[in-house]
């Protein structure tokens, strides 16, 4: 099981801002489970259909779109962030 | 060391600032940032969300790396989350050191890294309007200056 966490208009599209999720064995990477996501409600689809304004982090760091997800335990899904 | 605090609360920037240089002598520059909500084509409110964990890791790990890079003497980054309304202040930087020269450099390489490392967002009320802030390429270009010493 792997925690994901919503934010901003990510969190607004999904609808929730957490959910637990055991994910099936070929999803080893950041792409492919946001590919996976994407199947899970037409949220979900609408949250992440543009892959460009999708930022990641996990386990509270950044991380790029090819990383491995094997290890992580909280992955969180927001755009490109606005603070300062 | 650099103390940093993400907060509701607004804060004092001048006080914080003094803060600094309290009971010290070896201080000789003091350089400190506000950010403040600006009432941008009838602004009304800027709601700022964030990932809590995160934003704290993420700015404590900014201000390691800009204690490491200048010769600094102390400093203070706050960043507010939550509801604020035009002219409150959003975030500060203080910094000081023997010098401005590493003040100056120090703080505005905090604030362009807090625009493109700490993950807040901001969405602004317009009446009953809500609209998230897109980010800006000109921040992640502040930012990647400093990359390359």
């Amino acid at each position: 099981m792997i925690t994901l966490l919503y934010f901003a208009w990510v969190r607004e599209r999904i609808g929730r801002d957490e959910e637990r999720l055991a994910l099936p064995a070929g999803v080893t990477t950041v792409t492919a489970l946001l590919d996976h996501l994407a199947t899970l409600s037409p949220g979900h689809a609408a949250a992440l259909a543009d892959r460009a304004a999708i930022r990641i982090a996990i386990d509270e760091d950044f991380v790029s779109s090819d990383a491995a997800i094997a290890d992580a335990r909280e992955i969180a899904i927001f755009p490109p962030v606005t603070g300062g | 060391m650099i103390t940093t605090r993400v907060q509701a609360e607004a804060f004092d920037a001048g006080a914080e600032a003094a803060a600094l240089a309290a009971g010290r002598s070896d201080i000789g520059a003091i350089v400190s940032f506000t950010g403040l909500v600006r009432a941008d084509d009838g602004l009304t409110a800027l709601t700022l969300e964030h990932y809590p964990a995160m934003t704290a890791r993420q700015i404590a790990a900014i201000a390691a790396q800009a204690w490491a890079r200048w010769p600094l003497l102390g400093g203070t980054v706050i960043h507010r989350h939550g509801r604020l309304l035009p002219g409150d202040p959003i975030v500060l930087v203080a910094i000081a050191s023997a010098n401005r020269g590493a003040a100056f450099a120090a703080a505005e390489f905090l604030m362009d890294w807090l625009k493109t490392r700490a993950p807040f967002w901001k969405q602004e009320d317009r009446g009953d309007e809500q609209r998230w802030v897109a980010a800006k390429t000109s921040d992640d270009d502040a930012a990647a200056r400093w990359e390359t010493p």
